[in-house]
């Protein structure tokens, strides 16, 4: 069994509130912003580990991401999976969903055979949820979002081998059997997360990661980047706000009464 | 074609989503903009009373796929009945509700069709030379963005339940037209059976006051306090992204983008930050009080009453005077 871990390197939120944006790519400045695993990720490397202690087999990272993040790469997999591969090029700058998972999709199919290509469900920073189920047509393949339990394998491997998911749905689950290869974008009740080991620290600095640009995939160079990219962000700008900004200080008890007071006003208690 | 807008019509077990009559609301006036018209794209079974519904609601033209199985699911056959349909009649716009079937179905139509898609849109509208205007939260930090996809079709958007108003019913001449699924479908996927959930059903989006915490709550005792505050005004938690990360709150609990959309008459928040992702589920709040240690929290920029100081002292006290209140 091979599989497969998408991952992508977000800026940790606590520091979301310094983030700034370039005026000209009108993209995130990502650089100098501390990086950590997009937080679902986390749960597809995690249901990828639990498949292959049963399963046997092999996990490899897949990461789009400037050179920077080669770091978190390395933190995940401290975590786990047997080698990673990261997609780095300033080409790759600016693309939007359709780029990237075009981009993606050339990646996978050099890794090829594969079994399964596990994801987060979203990333906390862009939180489109689009990149898995555009990667999976690109392959050709079943995707599907909001998986939540992973159930069994039923057949040979790699022979109309299928597998028993649930998906979340607003009004409850789906039981499905899906053949594969298929990719599976994973919700957070799937798993926990394993924590970091000393041992898994040390045993990642022996693990093999790859770095590929564009030379090192067959790509359509103008279907990536941002002049490839279909979407364009056209305008930014801040929001209205009519709210009437009053901001006040003091002690634990006036602050409450003000509250209450406010409370009040709003035609409530 | 220039001016088609079309939507798809998602339902449940043969009723319409509230959503999808919000975006026939706005896809009704892009049309209309546009000089174009509204068509929608409805696949299940027993579809007669749905079609007249959508033309009630403004449809001029209901595309129908009769006799598929009625849990639909956005696999690669629904995947493909779709984009054959576009790729037939090449509509300008397609809009789909940001639900757990659309958000699935739309990027997978987008990459098979190699288009623009944006996701969660919290409005639409159309600029002078007819390009879709797709406002997005950008990036989580207090700015909105507009999408465009100028030189690909047709311009993609999923839409978030609860952000648009419904639109009006009418009285418009609509007529149905009968779509065949043309060849054999390859499906990966076979659907065993259908779970109903324990989903705790929060009426967040009902809700006439809703207490929320982020990240600054930082911890479970404190969490515990927000919940009890919540129970003394008879309002519901919500939370943002961090604070269920954090397991303090539910996935069901979330406000913001990839969350609920609410409207209480009063809203209060702890230790949130005010980042754009949940403050667009937050903005059409009557009143917004913010409590947050850091005087430089977005929050602050943001809402109508503002604290600056530590909730883990303002909560236990004001639980305490509201209970007194209470009393008497």
């Amino acid at each position: 069994m091979r599989i497969i871990v998408c991952l992508k390197p977000v800026p940790d939120p606590k520091y979301w509130k310094n983030l700034t944006i370039d005026p000209v790519l009108k993209v995130l400045v990502r650089e100098g912003m501390p990086n950590v695993i997009n937080p679902l990720d986390r749960n597809a490397l995690e249901e990828a580990l639990i498949i292959i202690e049963k399963q046997g087999g092999e996990v490899i990272l897949l990461s789009m991401a400037p050179l920077f993040c080669l770091s978190v790469l390395r933190e995940a997999l401290a975590v786990g999976g047997d080698r990673a591969v990261l997609l780095s090029d300033r080409a790759f700058a600016g693309s939007d969903t359709l780029a990237t998972s075009y981009i993606l999709s050339e990646a996978v199919k050099r890794l090829a055979p594969f079994d399964l290509i596990l994801c987060g469900n979203e990333t906390i920073d862009g939180g489109t949820a689009q990149v898995g189920p555009q990667l999976s047509q690109f392959l050709g393949m079943e995707g599907i979002n909001f998986v939540c339990g992973v159930e069994k394998f039923l057949g040979e491997e790699r022979k109309g081998r299928s597998l028993i998911v649930r998906r979340k749905t607003e009004h409850g689950y789906l039981r499905m059997q899906v053949k594969l290869p298929a990719l599976l974008s994973v919700v957070k009740e799937a798993n926990i997360p394993r924590y970091t080991t000393f041992m898994g620290i040390l045993g990642a600095e022996k693990k093999e990661i790859q770095v590929w640009n564009g030379n090192d995939l067959n790509i359509d160079l103008s279907r990536i980047g941002l002049t490839g990219s279909p979407t364009k962000m056209s305008s930014l700008f801040v929001p209205e706000l009519k709210r009437r900004r009053e901001i006040v200080k003091g002690t634990p008890e006036v602050v409450s009464s003000l509250i209450i007071d406010k409370i009040h006003q709003a035609g409530l208690l | 074609m220039s001016g088609e807008v079309w939507v798809f019509a998602e339902h449940n077990n043969g009723s319409l989503l509230e959503v999808t009559f919000e975006i026939l609301g706005k896809g009704r006036e892009i049309a209309d903009k546009l000089k174009g018209s509204l068509s929608a794209i409805l696949m299940g079974r027993d579809l007669e009373e749905m079609t007249q519904e959508l033309i009630d609601f403004g449809v001029d033209c209901v595309y129908l796929f009769e006799g598929l199985h009625p849990n639909l699911y956005p696999g690669q056959e629904m995947v493909g009945i779709l984009c054959d349909l576009v790729r037939k009649f090449s509509p300008d716009i397609l809009l789909m509700g940001a639900t757990s079937i659309g958000a699935e179905l739309a990027p997978k139509v987008a990459a098979r069709l190699n288009t623009g898609l944006s996701a969660h849109c919290i409005d639409l509208d159309v600029d002078e030379e007819g390009h879709l205007l797709q406002i997005v939260p950008a990036f989580g930090g207090g700015v909105l963005g507009t999408i465009t996809c100028p030189d690909r079709r047709p311009q993609m958007a999923t839409v978030k339940s609860g952000v648009l108003r419904a639109g009006r019913k009418g009285s418009r001449n609509g007529r149905a037209v009968q779509e065949e699924i043309m060849g054999s479908r390859e499906s990966g996927i076979k659907m065993l059976e259908t779970l109903e959930g324990e989903i705790a059903e929060v009426p967040l989006e009902k809700a006439e006051v809703v207490i929320a915490g982020g990240w600054g709550v930082g911890g479970k005792d404190q969490w515990l306090q927000l919940e009890e505050l919540a129970t003394l005004l008879k309002g519901t938690v919500g939370a943002t992204r961090p604070a269920v990360d954090e397991g303090w709150a539910r996935e069901f609990q979330m406000i913001g983008q990839s969350g609920r959309t609410v409207r209480p008459k009063l809203y209060i928040g702890f230790g949130i930050s005010g980042v754009m992702h949940h403050m667009v589920g937050i903005q059409d709040s009557d009143f917004i009080i913010a409590v947050n240690s850091d005087p430089e929290a977005e929050i602050f920029r943001m809402c109508d009453f503002g604290v600056e100081g530590d909730l883990k002292e303002i909560l236990p006290c004001l639980i305490q005077k509201i209970k007194e209140k209470i009393k008497k």
